[in-house]
């Protein structure tokens, strides 16, 4: 169940949940927020037996952890070798289905596409995660859909993806069987704090006592934690994606490439994201609707490009999602100063493949303080200190009309 | 100052098209509302384009898109030529909507109206979003009448996932518009007005009507129409229900009902009512409300968009037709078995789905097996989005036509709640399925190409952990960045 392409990892994900067992006993965490962040941190808090309630607004994984690509081949983060370490084993851990799949291949139907990928493939490669390059040829005889147009690509021989559905659901579940307890349709409104420690947090559904609190309610971090006087620089988009109806099933699912992110659903679907999207403005209720738009159009072309052999199939569904940006992009998982027992953690663009990972880090910062697994002191909010209030304007990320964008 | 100036090349800035032509009014659907529409908006000096998917192709129609048409077409519908010549000659209006200056197109879907609104902001103006045999483009309008129409509404019971069984709709567009309905001998279910007519339309075209089967006991629909029914000597199977539909490699040879009797027949008519045709509304955010004497969810008050006949709700006779789906949905469900399937495109059975199961491919470890519909119930009241995802209902290449509105009935019964306790499953663009090549915009600008990344276009974004803050990280910056725009 390892990868070819990656670093043998230190200890089995069942030595580990053995070694935490019993760690955060009788320890009371509210989690804020039910995506994949809050839900993954609530079941790694769980499994170190906290007594866990996560709140969340909705349904659980009925925002940006429910509408992603399923993607999970994050090199760049330092939480990716553990992500690694955990997809292949997280069935089995959590006692339901991911459609969890190993290794990707990313092919160019561009010679500047191939350029880059080349690029990418050497820099995974001087971190020691192996890729392997392809000729036209050889990409043709691995994915079936492609075409005559296929100049070459990548096999990540790590990575993979999954359902970002199913998965939302397995961490929820598996929670429960823990002990923990979810409450849907409870928007989080307030903290009450006492000697620099957050003691109960409000919502709609009633008080809950705390030793400990997660935020991870994904754009709605920025308000909830401007209640407790802290800064969290925070910028929403609108990002799209499309599907068809089933194709026939490729060896490796996990096919992308033609500036498009997507996968191949065990079903046998396409689904395939990526280009602009659009800046808004956050909502504390969350956003009315997560429309599409024609780039519906865009995105169904660059398919047929990557796929020609499947430009016959037919696109059943577009939907859109909502993603927070920091503003290097980068994620923030922090443990605040002040309130000292506030855990913060917001992912961008890559916090499902990572939620594995990010769940055990949160777990650490929340019982133990600091990360035991990795460094991961540069995603923390102190790199913020001091940005601009025109910190979105300077980027250019502010809402074009603001007005009807709410 | 940051690097980008205060401007995000990434972001979706102008970069959405004008739409390709713009007419004061746009008409979706030619039948009698939706070319009176049209004619009455010519007549005013208004430029009109009016639209209408029929004739669908015949892949669509396999696929029972955007009717239940059960495999029971003739081998007729596949020639495009014909199927147009015959549309046309089936409407008389047509040619006098051309006459009073109309542009007419036929064969033509709308598959999506996008509007400036909450959410999205950077439409150059509102757009329908239209898609013939060859290629799909956006027009404006100045106003948008839909005139869509219903489409059959379907409740499975054992056997129904095979052809010959059918919609009310779709036999009478096989009927009347088509000339291409592949039965003989056909066993309709319901006694509404809908079926009550049904039969007689049937029987007008020269096909045999074997029975009309009703589970209340007594003929619901409008009292002269059933006096006509049985003068044409049409039996009633009251107080019953087809508890099986049996067939073979051709699909359905005969029905058995609840009392026990047996109907040779070819094809089941399912008329126990028709569901407005609220696609496009609800794909675009629009308002909704349910109105159980017009036939289910209508759309609401919407500016800009007029809606007129049937997609604007059914004649209200004073007929609850909610109730008496939901209690034909009761019935169906009692004579169904676990095994039966619920949703034909993704193979759900009713098990599956009151499981809340994940599909065969996957397995079902003994936690996943312990969970089911009353368990999800406890955190909340039933979503059918949320049970799509995880069972996969409606989820098929018939975009959830066949099944979604026996879902919703099955999730509000399982709740012990009304109909309208559980929300509706959402409706996305496109709202028919269509190939990639022809959705596909292939005059893409060259902004957009530009401007295209596969995320945001953040480089810091991507830079791996350990070069942060190194002299690396601008190398890489620099190098994935001039990637962008692929
Ligand atoms: C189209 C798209 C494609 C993507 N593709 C990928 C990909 O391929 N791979 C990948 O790794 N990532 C991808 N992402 C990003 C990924 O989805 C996110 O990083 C991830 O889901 C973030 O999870 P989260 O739990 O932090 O936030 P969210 O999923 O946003 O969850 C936050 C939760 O907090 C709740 N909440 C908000 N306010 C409150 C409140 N006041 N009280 C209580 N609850 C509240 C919300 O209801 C929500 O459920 C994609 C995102 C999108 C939109």
């Amino acid at each position: 169940m390892t990868y070819v392409g990656m670093p043998t990892p230190r200890e089995t994900p069942q030595e580990t949940m053995a070694k935490i067992a019993g760690t955060a006993a009788k320890m009371k965490v509210v989690i804020v927020g039910g995506g994949v962040s809050g839900l993954s941190a609530g079941w790694w808090l769980a499994r170190s037996g906290a007594e866990v309630t996560v709140l969340d607004k909705g349904i659980v994984g009925w925002e940006a952890s429910g509408r992603n690509g399923g993607g999970a081949s994050h090199y760049q983060s330092p939480l990716f070798e553990e992500e690694q370490r955990m997809w292949p084993h997280m069935d089995a851990l959590l006692g339901y289905p991911t459609e969890h799949q190993q290794e990707r291949l990313v092919i160019a139907v561009s010679p500047k596409q191939l350029n880059q990928y080349h690029y990418l493939a050497k820099m995974n490669n001087d971190m020691g995660y192996r890729v392997d390059l392809l000729s036209g040829d050889q990409v043709r005889a691995m994915v079936p859909l492609a075409g005559d147009n296929c100049l070459g690509g990548m096999h990540y021989r790590f990575g993979g993806h999954a359902n970002p559905q199913r998965s939302v659901q397995a961490y929820a579940w598996a929670l429960q069987d823990l002990g923990g307890r979810i409450v849907q349709h409870s928007p989080v409104t307030g903290f009450e704090t006492e000697g620099g420690k957050v003691v109960a947090v409000h919502a709609t559904s009633g008080r809950y006592e705390c030793d400990a609190v997660v935020v991870a309610a994904g754009p709605q971090i920025q308000a909830l934690m401007a209640k407790l006087g802290v800064e969290v620089p925070l910028a929403a988009a609108r990002a799209e994606m499309i599907v068809t109806e089933p194709a026939p099933m490729m060896p490796i699912g996990g096919v992308d490439g033609n500036g498009l992110y997507g996968r191949q659903t065990l079903r046998g679907n396409l689904a395939y994201g990526g280009g602009p999207h659009e800046w808004l403005e956050t909502l504390q209720a969350g956003p009315p609707a997560r429309p599409s738009s024609p780039l519906t159009r865009n995105l169904a072309r660059r398919v047929a490009e990557l796929f020609p052999k499947a430009a016959h199939l037919n696109v059943i569904r577009s939907w859109a999602g909502i993603v927070e940006n920091t503003p290097d992009g980068r994620p923030i998982i922090d443990r605040m100063g002040d309130p000292e027992n506030v855990t913060v953690i917001t992912m961008s663009g890559v916090g499902f493949g990572l939620s594995p990972a990010s769940g055990h880090a949160v777990r650490d910062l929340v019982v133990d303080g600091q990360c035991s697994f990795t460094d991961i002191a540069k995603l923390s909010l102190s790199r913020f200190d001091g940005i601009g209030a025109d910190w979105r304007e300077q980027r250019g990320w502010q809402p074009a009309k603001p007005d009807i964008a709410a | 100052m940051h690097a980008n100036n205060g401007t995000d090349p990434h972001a979706i800035g102008t970069k959405l098209p004008a739409p390709e032509a713009r007419y004061d009014m746009v008409v979706v659907g030619a039948g009698p509302a939706g070319l009176a529409a049209a004619i009455a908006g010519a007549g005013e000096g208004k430029s009109v384009l009016l639209i209408d998917e029929n004739p669908v192709p015949g892949a669509a129609m396999g696929n029972d898109v955007p009717l239940l048409f059960g495999g029971r077409m003739t081998t007729g519908t596949q020639n495009a030529e014909r199927m147009l010549e015959t549309v046309f000659m089936s409407e008389p209006q047509l040619e006098a909507a051309m006459e009073a200056g109309v542009e007419v197109l036929l064969g033509t879907s709308a598959w999506g109206v996008y509007r400036n609104g909450p959410g999205i902001t950077g439409l150059p103006e509102n757009v329908v979003a239209l898609a013939d045999k060859d290629r799909g483009w956006i027009v404006g309008y100045g106003e948008l009448v839909l005139a869509t129409g219903a489409r059959d509404l379907a409740i499975g019971f054992p056997g129904w996932n095979q052809p010959g069984v059918m919609g009310a709709a779709a036999l009478e567009r096989l009927l009347a518009h088509y000339e291409a309905f592949a039965g003989k001998r056909v066993l309709i279910v319901g006694s509404h007005d809908l079926a009550l007519n049904t039969a007689l339309l049937a029987r007008e075209k020269g096909v045999d009507v074997a029975g009309l089967v009703e589970v209340r006991s007594a003929p619901q629909g409008d009292a002269a129409l059933a006096e006509a029914v049985r003068a044409a000597q049409i039996p009633f199977y009251l107080d019953d229900a087809p508890a099986e539909a049996i067939g073979g490699i051709d699909g359905v040879e005969r029905v058995r009902l609840r009392s026990g009797a047996v109907i040779d027949v070819d094809t089941v008519v399912l008329a126990i009512g028709l569901v407005p045709s609220i696609e496009l509304i609800d794909a675009m955010g629009g308002k909704r409300v349910l109105d159980g004497a017009r036939g289910g969810y209508i759309p609401g008050d919407n500016a800009g968009v007029t809606c007129v006949g049937d997609c604007a709700g059914l004649a209200d006779t004073g007929f609850d037709h909610v109730e008496y789906r939901m209690e034909w949905a009761g019935e169906l469900g009692k004579l169904s078995a676990p095994d039966t399937i619920v949703c034909q495109c993704e193979e759900v059975t009713r098990a599956d789905l009151l499981g809340v199961q994940p599909p065969r491919y996957l397995e079902r470890p003994a936690p996943m097996a312990a969970r089911s519909l009353d368990t999800l119930i406890q955190d909340g009241p039933p979503n059918p989005d949320q049970i799509k995802r995880l069972t996969r209902a409606g989820m098929g290449v018939c975009q959830g036509r066949r099944c979604r509105d026996q879902v919703a009935m099955m999730l509000a019964m399982a709740a012990n709640g009304p109909f309208g306790s559980v929300p509706l499953a959402t409706h996305r663009a496109p709202v028919r399925p269509l190939p990639l090549r022809i959705l596909a915009d292939w005059e893409e600008s060259e902004e957009m190409r530009a401007g295209w990344d596969v995320w945001f276009g953040i480089p810091t974004q991507w830079v791996p952990y350990r070069d942060i803050d190194t002299p690396r990280e601008r190398e890489h910056q620099t190098a994935i960045a001039e990637g962008w725009s692929l």
